[in-house]
């Protein structure tokens, strides 16, 4: 549970002149290295200079969820992460879930349980599920979980857990009820 | 699912520009003076668009679609110019570097009850006439020994699809036009557009393969389709244009705030004598749209003394539209909730005062219905729910803090079709092509009419291959008014038919390039049918009131629907829930309001503008009686895409009173008015 | 959004020292609120210092039983971490119970406290706004101010601070350490946020160029306890229309320590000492803490829309003292 450095790759001499500056991100495996105006986000660099669509743009404020991509592994809004700040950083997007050609269980799931309708939130929302298992599993705690609950150890993921914990990716759709099943199918 | 499917600001067109729309920031007046320099000296902004450099367009079908020709300001928001880089951050600095001067007049931005604008129309949206009446209501209301008069208060709601509005725009040497648009009908949208810039139909192709949803919002071409397309003959490059979310409250359209007076008069048996529904609602200064919120009071209860009237008034606000079950959804409200409110005065279950006014005809128009299942769904819902055990006392079950209560309302939705064109191919290995110019907003429109054709191929559904979402292929209606599947599927089923037939008058091998047919039913879909045809539904809810902060949550919603055959239970469930959700959302949660200053929405965004987040629905179950009407289309089917939501928020507005014992009209049901309330 | 160059400091002096060389700077911490901000035009720094990879990044214990949280340690493991969820568990459900997962991830501790009001006008440049530009005048006070301060505003500003965290931090007397160019210095959270007075264009008492280190939790005595309780529009991810922070300890059937703050409320977390006064040494129970509850209110100034607020504050606090004493 202790935090762990946020020390990565990429780090080095920060100093960036004028208002570009030359980064690599790691997305899905792959480096990428970029020259990036620092106004872009981690969402922009992924849609319109990697050609990575899968993140979604639903409000660009951090408010609905569906730019939801996996940062060193943890679920972060992508619009709200400039791209200079992530250099060295290890993104995963909808697109790199699948393994050889196999889907990611969860994937799986949301398609079992038809976790879906217009699908323009689902990448945001199974990239926060994902987040959502493995930050069950490292033992974090949400507004759902009793106070007095265990304060080590995984947190057993109840529907109200899942919803709670999923409260950051809307669908306006109505999804919901589905959504929380397919990843209570996973989680169990 | 994996993210390869490319919605409309994801095509990443080679040689792309990036569009960033000007909002005026004046509640009325003109532009005065654009100064367009420093934006233009910024790197990267190759073009400033404004009403003094637009391309000249023609008078669309849609007044909202006349953007950057004139100088006027009719409301807040609207778009005054669209700044053009080759980066989306170059175009938004170059939107903030722009010096707009304005000259302002008075502005009107709050509609009342009594407002001084307030007129007759002559049609509701839909083309229902704004006024019916039968029988003498004032005389039988005055002699009804049991009355309810209370008015209901809803204010502006946003549809809020989770895909902004968004265009991909680019002309041909030749002149085409192609658009990859977010919208809910894209034969539509090539119809207006071709209209706007002066072109044949055929001169324009629009694609809206995978669509974010758009709950009416997205039914008709929006302004960024017209100004992208601008921006793309202007510049000669591709342009794409997201609205931005925050400026999509002033120029997508909105649900109208409606004041609804309700009058019931009954007899002490609880049989209706008199029933009128009144309502006052906004429009804006652009076009007139009356939220036709009285019309289903002409469709629900048998009485007979009845008057239904829309009064507007054209305000200096955003332009209202479709909203997911535009009039029904708030007329709804008011109605069921009147309902409630007379079966309380009446001392009578409100299930049971339904049954009691179970018309067997429409009383508006004397038509027989083609199927009207409310009294089994009310039935089947109460069974299902537990509603039999009920007490009916208001106020008496407590948890802690929390004041628990349970609420019935009724639903009902009109069944449309209109034209539609289909193809339907046979290839020589066996495979079938299906082809219609659908729209998929979340419907599952693409398995269902495969499923229709292969039902009439008599093949396995793998078989079947659909395109839909272009507007190359043959020309269909949107996806609106819950009457997409039977009107694409009634020219799919039509075309498949066709094609058996075809098939059957020849043997031996199909010819290499196969065998096609294609269908046309404009001549059944304008048939006049001597039915009324609607579907009907019954919502049960029950809610928890934190009687300390004033917050109320769901415990469960379950709605039991009649909307003929239901095609595929899979998607049908997710459009019924969907419904409710959003249903769930307008009694709770979302609300928006027009500012008397700035005359714009104040909650624009979607940390202010509360849809529903996962955590806030729980339990919610969708049923359905499955109905044999033989008087709708060859498939048996009703939409089902909106009546999810009507009467939604009466059964939770319900559940709300018989938790507490207090009434409240006005939505939704937020702490502050909760525990006003209360006290 | 204007360009603006960018630097990763690499010690928390080389920040400062940045900054001071550079007006219109701003420290980058996860961004959540800033880029945010940014985008709107609400800010548009010329210079980005990223503290975000500062060595900040820790949660320890103090030599007296306290805790010590570094400025860059993010929200979800604030939360997360055994010693908050045990000794400090206000502040672990104040922080639960704010934003959303994802942004909890990517938030910090210092980015938190620094947070900027959701007042729709401060948001809207388009818009007067006193705290944005002074001078320009307050529409909220006679427009949409439902979701705004109900006590210790002035004719200038009606604003509210956004934070749970905060509020928790109040109530659970934390101390902000800052460097600045003068050097360390500390400030009670209690006294880190202004009210707006004649100047509400400061949310704080942070000077220029100097940036948060860390924020210090006092070590508690044995049995005293503490919980955080938020009311909201919707289920969750939602600002609170007012919460509370509560912490007590009893002994005896005697209130020997009560410590309240009240979030949504104020232009700062709003720490309630006229109640806290009342309840020290009182009698536990229903009927000392609602009229100790009350006597804090008495100085609420509700404007047209808002009035719920403090009943609904008062409820708040009532019942968070009272589910605390059956704890204590």
């Amino acid at each position: 549970m202790e935090p762990t450095s946020r020390g990565r790759s990429g780090e080095g001499e920060g100093r960036a002149a004028g208002d570009r500056s030359t980064l690599t991100l790691n997305i899905n495996g792959t480096d990428h290295t970029l020259t990036l105006d620092h106004r872009t986000t981690v969402l922009d660099t992924l849609r319109l200079h990697l050609g990575l669509t899968g993140a979604k743009k639903g409000c660009d404020h951090g408010q609905c969820g569906a730019c939801t991509v996996l940062v060193d592994g943890r679920r972060a809004n992508s619009c709200l992460l400039l791209a200079v700040a992530q250099d060295g950083a290890r993104i995963t997007t909808v697109e790199g879930l699948a393994a050889d050609d196999r889907l990611h269980p969860l994937q799986e799931a949301f398609l079992e349980r038809d976790a879906l309708q217009c699908g323009y939130c689902t990448p945001g929302q199974i990239c926060s599920g994902i987040g959502v298992l493995g930050e069950a599993q490292d033992g974090f705690p949400s507004h759902a979980t009793a106070p007095t609950a265990p304060v080590t150890g995984p947190v057993a993921l109840d529907a109200a857990e899942i919803r709670e914990r999923m409260s950051g990716n809307l669908c306006r759709c109505g999804a919901y009820p589905r959504i929380v099943e397919a990843i209570g199918d996973v989680a169990s | 699912m994996t993210g390869v499917a490319r919605y409309a600001a994801e095509r990443n067109l080679p040689g792309c520009l990036y569009a960033w729309p000007v909002p005026a920031t004046v509640p009325r007046g003109r532009v005065a003076a654009i100064r367009t320099a420093d934006a233009l000296a910024l790197p990267g902004v190759h073009a400033v668009l404004t009403h003094e450099n637009a391309p000249r367009t023609r008078e669309p079908d849609d007044p909202i679609l006349a953007v950057l020709q004139n100088d006027r300001v009719p409301h807040r928001g609207w778009q005054v110019a669209l700044v053009v880089a080759d980066t989306l951050e170059g175009a938004r600095a170059g939107a903030e570097a722009l010096d707009i001067t304005y000259e302002t007049a008075a502005h009107d931005a709050v509609l009342t009850a009594d407002h001084d604008g307030l007129y007759t129309p002559e049609t509701a949206n839909g083309g229902y006439p704004a006024v019916r009446e039968r029988g003498d209501v004032d005389r039988a209301f005055a002699a009804a020994p049991v009355q309810v008069d209370a008015t209901y208060t809803i204010g502006p709601l946003h549809n809020h699809p989770m895909e902004p509005h968004a265009t991909t725009a680019l002309w041909s040497q030749d002149g085409r036009l192609t658009l990859y648009d977010s919208s809910q009908g894209a034969t539509k949208v090539r119809d207006s557009l071709a209209t706007v810039f002066g072109l044949r139909p055929d001169q324009v192709t629009v694609v809206s393969q995978h669509v974010g949803g758009g709950f009416g919002s997205k039914g008709t071409p929006r302004p960024q389709a017209v100004l992208a397309a601008m921006a793309a003959l202007h510049t000669g490059r591709p342009v794409e244009l997201a609205m931005p979310r925050r400026h999509m409250a002033a120029v997508v359209g909105h649900r109208a705030p409606t004041v609804q007076r309700v009058r019931l008069g009954a007899s002490s048996d609880g049989t209706l004598t008199s029933v009128a529904h009144e309502i006052s609602t906004h429009t804006s200064t652009v076009k007139e749209f009356v939220e036709q919120a009285a019309v289903p009071a002409r469709v629900m209860y048998g009485s007979a003394h009845s008057r239904t009237v829309h009064r507007v008034a054209a305000l200096d606000v955003p332009s209202p539209s479709w909203m997911r079950a535009p009039g029904e959804a708030p007329g709804m409200y008011a109605l069921e909730s009147a309902m409630d409110e007379l079966a309380s005065a009446l001392g009578l279950d409100p299930v049971e005062l339904r049954l009691r006014n179970d018309p067997a005809a429409e009383p508006d128009s004397g038509k027989p219905f083609s199927s009207r299942n409310l009294a089994a769904c009310l039935r089947d819902g109460a069974a299902r729910f537990g509603w039999n055990d009920r007490d009916p006392r208001p106020a008496v079950r407590r948890e802690g803090p929390l004041l628990l209560g349970t609420g019935v309302a009724a639903a009902t939705y009109p069944v449309y079709a209109a034209a539609s064109h289909a193809s339907a191919h046979a290839a020589p290995d066996g495979s079938y092509r299906i082809a219609v110019n659908a729209t998929d907003i979340g419907t599952g429109a693409r398995t269902v009419l495969a499923q229709i054709a292969a039902h009439v191929l008599e093949t396995p559904v793998e078989n079947v291959t659909v395109d839909i979402g272009d507007s190359d292929l043959p020309d269909a209606p949107l996806a609106g008014g819950s009457s997409g599947t039977a009107s694409w599927g009634w020219s799919v089923h039509k075309a498949a038919t066709a094609l058996v037939e075809r098939l059957g008058e020849s043997s031996g091998p199909l010819p290499a390039a196969g065998v096609t047919v294609t269908a046309d039913t404009t001549d059944e879909t304008a048939e006049e049918s001597p039915h009324a045809r609607h579907a009907f539904g019954a919502h049960f809810a029950e809610v928890a009131v934190d009687s300390r902060t004033g917050e109320v949550r769901v415990r469960r919603m379950l709605g039991v629907f009649a909307a003929g055959h239901i095609l595929n239970s899979r998607t049908g469930r997710s459009q019924f829930i969907g419904g409710m959700t959003m249903g769930l959302g307008m009694a709770l949660t979302e609300s928006s309001s027009l500012d008397p200053v700035f005359g714009d929405f104040t909650e624009s965004d979607l940390a202010s503008y509360h849809v529903p987040a996962c955590a806030d629905v729980t339990g919610l179950e969708a049923y359905w009686i499955d109905e044999d009407d033989p008087h709708l289309n060859p498939m048996g089917s009703k939409g089902i895409g909106e009546i999810g939501i009507v009467g939604a928020a009466a059964a939770l507005g319900n559940a709300f009173h018989h938790a507490t014992g207090v009434r409240l009209r006005t939505l939704p049901l937020a702490p502050d008015r909760v525990l006003s309330a209360l006290r | 959004m204007k360009p603006f160059a960018y630097l990763r400091a690499a010690s928390v002096a080389e920040a400062v020292r940045e900054s001071a060389a550079r007006p219109g700077a701003r420290f980058l911490g996860g961004g959540t609120n800033l880029v945010d901000l940014m985008k709107l035009g609400v800010e548009s720094p010329g210079l980005l210092i990223d503290v975000s990879r500062l060595p900040l990044d820790r949660v320890t214990d103090t030599a007296d039983g306290g805790l010590r949280i570094g400025a860059t340690v993010r929200n979800s493991d604030l939360a997360a971490h055994p010693a908050v969820r045990t000794r400090y568990p206000a502040l672990s459900q104040a922080l639960l119970a704010g934003a959303s997962g994802q942004l909890r991830n990517t938030a910090t501790t210092g980015g938190n406290l620094l947070q900027r009001t959701r007042c729709p006008y401060f948001q809207d440049t388009s818009k007067p706004c006193n705290k944005r530009e002074p001078g320009s005048g307050c529409p909220a006070r006679e427009g949409a101010h439902r979701d705004l301060a109900v006590i210790g505003h002035s004719t200038e500003c009606v604003a509210t601070h956004p934070s749970d965290m905060a509020v928790a931090l109040a109530a659970l007397d934390a101390v902000v350490l800052l460097y600045g160019p003068d050097g360390e210095r500390t400030v009670a959270v209690t006294e880190f946020h202004r009210l707006p007075g004649d100047d509400p264009s400061a949310d704080t008492v942070i000077r220029p160029d100097e940036m948060i280190t860390e924020v210090v939790l006092p070590p508690l005595p044995e049995g005293t306890v503490s919980l955080y309780r938020k009311a909201r529009d919707r289920a969750s991810f939602a600002f609170a229309l007012a919460s509370v922070a509560a912490v007590l300890r009893v002994r005896e059937g005697r209130i020997e320590h009560a410590a309240l703050a009240f979030g949504g409320l104020a232009h700062r977390p709003w720490r309630a000492r006229t109640a806290e006064e009342a309840l020290r040494g009182a009698p536990a129970g229903d009927a000392v803490y609602l009229s100790a509850v009350d006597a804090e209110l008495a100085a609420a100034r509700p404007l047209r829309d808002n009035a719920f607020k403090v009943t609904l504050a008062r409820h708040l606090a009532v019942d968070a003292l009272a589910a605390l004493t059956t704890r204590a």
